[in-house]
């Protein structure tokens, strides 16, 4: 016998919601996954009328289902808000092409302006030419790096106010699971954030407006919507313990759905003791992304390729950031060591 | 008990095998018996030593406890909290080099009833425990659960003491002991507090059991139908019954042996459950929730695996007593789930324990209310402060908007039904009762208020709450009748309103 939904006991149920184990028919589904969205971007305020937000897209299942639902509530809410997707590409020949169509299509789709910006337009370098110079043991450290300024320099060429990306529910808590299993009390405190203001000067503000949906849902949402995404498998092994973080969450999610939730729940309700030091938080004398040098590692990378020291950015080698900054040349020992190409 | 308890013996050998070239870290003179970490080895001697030495210094760390002080020490029968009273034991004895000076009292409670065993089965257990505690000299209780059903509601209320400045406390409390204890040092302290033991002397367990009472509680874990909900309510339970206990028979402290592996564990397995804001109080040294008992856990710098290389070799005795998770698989629960995930990974990765431990370290219980710290504020349950009541961006408010977004919405009035029906002349026959028939009902009252998000989890995988505990209920009631109260004369109360720019919904 079909089942019923149990919202509107009027259409045939398709799904159970995995958030709350009700059975739904497709319309009501929708409907609740775009309202709780729009909950959490008013409740949390993420917006304001007249606002240029750049949404992450990836081609990823993420980033598609949330350029759908902010266009949607943009429409139907009248946010008033200027949407753009922004891709990057970081010039891996082959790697980008097939999620790079995907966002393509997508932006006829969904009818919002696409830009997409090049490794090589924010750092006058493509990621291929970059592992020409590093070789390929150590192209993950840049890649990295790199990633994850692309976005917020990429944004900054447009000249947008603000950056969303598809972060969801699983993410956040495995990022929980993760700090505290890594001993991380500094990242801990923060990650649960839903936004991070302007930290500084040309910081762009960042937003997750998925923050509570599950990613099951997302995957449900983009599969009844017959939206189009391109499944991309990170390329770069996760660290050992985001694998293990991840692994834990989805068995605790068999035990009870609720604990993705539960999870969030205790990151967004942590106290850390006061006496507890913190590393302070500066930015990037030279690009003003966050970092707690004085140049952040994205430059220090740059830099390194720039004088043709590729070392420079691996390992720590903090007391020549004063050099580095005021352009002075290095001395004979110091290039030999960062020339190095036992890579 | 639990498994991460579980018998190092065999570990033992192996590391007696591989270090037996090596000397002692401590004396170096002794050739090493084990190996605790690499680079930590020591003859059986500085061991023992290392231990005896750590359990004092987390004592005297904390100045907590004070002298002549009654201590109730929570006994479990499982390898941690027997190592716990081994320690108690020595450091009360006459050869000790220097001598605890609090009054100790043991506590053991029998959970046989939730775990379905017979009667004969409980009075075994019960007579094994009764053995230990005799050996231990102390005065001591045996409490089965069913007790849980006669305690006062006054026992979800903490009770406030004034405590200005602890340090100074404790100078008084020293000086205060050392007048009216003159020949402490040399006066035996260890004899038996004379005080009768209470319910249970000499083998009179039968009497102590109401089978009714057995059959409700019965009833009570029936509804239960998670196993993570139902470890979550025998640990409540059982905390009810200790902190009552101890007031009753005149304890201020309560001792708990957790050790540092089971607070690893605990710690993520809280994460896993919602009960981030009440980390600190769960898994740190002094527990102040209760108000005049303070629960502590001296035990907690201690890894498992000392404490059964310790009872080991100290021929320390403990009891093996199932508990819920017994023969259970790894995705049973919660709690079970996350114990086997540590243990794993703390194969593979040696520091897991040790840095899990070291953030519970750095956290502090948030005060968001503690200015206006009342009763209400408090959960019924774990008596933890309601972390329910913070911003509209939350976890828990956007599993409260899930929940009202896919209420049922009526065809014919075209209102939203949520699973608190106000009544019954709102539903229609052709879609609403069909609705409700399979949605739970029956509780009137809504008990989820008055519990922090965690216990609120609990409470729903329950399918009724009509046979919690009398003294559970009627607190609820109490605070229910307050809350009303306090509802007819909101519009007299005065509080502030914040507004913003930000968008706002429209609906
Ligand atoms: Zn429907
Ligand atoms: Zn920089
Ligand atoms: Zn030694
Ligand atoms: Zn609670
Ligand atoms: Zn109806």
């Amino acid at each position: 016998m079909p089942v019923q939904c149990s919202r509107c006991a009027e259409q045939r149920a398709v799904l159970k919601r995995p958030k709350t184990s009700q059975s739904l028919c497709k319309d009501c589904f929708f409907w609740v996954f775009e309202e709780e969205v729009h909950h959490t971007i008013v409740s949390a305020g993420l917006f304001k009328a007249g606002e240029t937000v750049a949404i992450g897209a990836s081609g990823g299942k993420d980033s598609t289902v949330l350029a759908h639902v902010m266009k949607v509530l943009n429409e139907r809410y009248q946010y008033g808000l200027h949407l753009i997707l922004l891709s990057v590409d970081e010039g891996i020949t082959g790697y980008r092409d097939d999620s790079l169509e995907t966002v393509k299509r997508n932006q006829q789709q969904y009818d919002l302006p696409l830009k997409i910006v090049s490794y090589e337009e924010l750092y006058g370098w493509t990621m291929d030419a970059i592992v020409k110079q590093v070789g390929m043991k150590n192209n993950c450290t840049f890649c990295g790096v790199f990633r994850r300024q692309a976005l917020d320099r990429g944004a900054k060429l447009l000249n947008v106010d603000k950056i969303c990306t598809g972060h969801n529910a699983d993410d956040l808590a495995e990022t929980v699971l993760m700090n505290v299993l890594r001993g991380d009390i500094a990242r801990l405190r923060r990650c649960t954030a839903i936004s991070t203001s302007s930290g500084g000067e040309g910081v762009l503000p960042r937003c997750k407006p998925l923050k509570y949906a599950y990613e099951k849902e997302i995957v449900l949402y983009a599969y009844f919507k017959k939206l189009d995404y391109f499944s991309t498998e990170c390329i770069y092994s996760p660290n050992a313990y985001r694998g293990h973080a991840r692994a834990f969450l989805k068995d605790l999610e068999s035990v009870r759905p609720s604990a993705i939730m539960a999870v969030l729940h205790s990151g967004e309700n942590l106290s850390v003791k006061e006496s507890v030091k913190m590393p302070v938080q500066g930015t990037c004398s030279r690009c003003g992304y966050i970092s707690s040098q004085t140049l952040c590692k994205a430059c220090v990378l740059l830099e390194g390729l720039n004088r043709g020291l590729p070392r420079l950015g691996i390992g720590k080698h903090h007391r020549l950031h004063g050099k580095l900054l005021s352009q002075q040349p290095l001395t004979e020992a110091e290039e030999r060591k960062l020339k190095a190409v036992d890579f | 008990m639990c498994q991460v308890d579980e018998d190092y013996d065999s570990l033992l050998e192996r590391h007696v095998v591989a270090s037996d070239t090596k000397k002692c870290n401590k004396c170096k003179e002794t050739t090493a018996a084990l190996i605790l970490k690499p680079g930590e080895t020591f003859c059986r001697c500085c061991f023992k030593d290392h231990f005896v030495h750590k359990f004092r210094a987390m004592l005297g760390k904390n100045r907590i406890i004070f002298p002549g002080e009654k201590v109730l020490l929570a006994v479990s029968g499982g390898s941690s909290s027997c190592a716990m009273l081994n320690q108690v034991q020595q450091g009360l004895s006459q050869k000790a080099h220097k001598k605890l000076r609090f009054k100790p009292g043991i506590v053991y409670i029998d959970e046989g009833c939730v775990l379905g065993q017979s009667l004969e089965e409980r009075q075994k257990t019960m007579a094994q425990i009764q053995s230990l505690f005799k050996r231990a000299g102390f005065p001591y209780h045996i409490i089965p659960l069913e007790m849980v059903l006669n305690l006062p509601s006054s026992v979800l209320e903490p009770v406030h003491v004034a405590t200005d400045d602890p340090a100074g406390n404790y100078k008084v409390a020293v000086d205060h002991f050392m007048q009216t204890n003159p020949g402490h040092f040399l006066d035996s302290n260890t004899q038996v507090d004379q005080s009768e033991p209470s319910l249970l002397t000499d083998g009179t367990v039968p009497q102590l059991i109401d089978e009714a009472q057995t059959q409700i509680l019965q009833e009570l874990f029936s509804m239960v139908k998670t196993l993570t909900a139902k470890e979550d309510l025998l640990h409540t339970l059982r905390r009810h019954v200790l902190v009552s206990t101890a007031r009753a028979e005149g304890y201020s402290k309560l001792m708990l042996g957790e050790n540092c592996t089971r607070l690893a564990v605990k710690l993520l397995a809280n994460i896993a459950m919602g009960r981030g804001a009440q980390l600190a109080v769960d898994t740190a040294f002094s527990d102040p929730r209760y108000g005049d008992i303070v629960a502590v856990r001296p035990m907690r710098d201690y890894t498992a695996k000392e404490i059964s290389l310790y009872n080991y070799m100290c021929n320390v005795p403990s009891v093996f007593i199932p508990s819920l998770e017994t023969k259970t698989t790894d995705k049973s629960s919660i709690q079970r789930l996350t114990e086997s995930f540590v243990v794993k990974l703390q194969g593979d990765f040696p520091s897991t324990v040790s840095t899990i431990y070291r953030t519970s370290e750095k956290l502090q219980t948030a005060n968001f209310t503690e200015d206006i710290a009342t009763v209400s504020l408090k959960c019924l349950l774990c008596m933890c402060t309601l972390e329910t009541t913070l911003g509209e961006t939350s976890a828990f408010q956007a599993t409260l908007i899930s929940e009202q977004l896919s209420q049922h919405i009526c065809r014919i009035t075209n209102l939203a039904i949520g699973s608190h029906v106000p009544s019954h002349s709102l539903l229609c026959i052709n879609c609403c009762l069909l609705f409700f028939s399979c949605s739970r009902g029956g509780d009137s009252m809504n008990l989820e208020s008055f519990l922090c998000y965690s216990c609120q989890q609990t409470v729903k995988d329950m399918t009724s709450v009509k046979f919690l505990p009398q003294y559970i209920m009627s607190e609820a009631q109490r605070r229910n009748r307050r809350s009303q109260m306090r509802h007819e004369i909101s519009e007299f109360l005065l509080n502030e309103d914040q507004d913003s720019t930000s968008i706002k919904a429209e609906s």
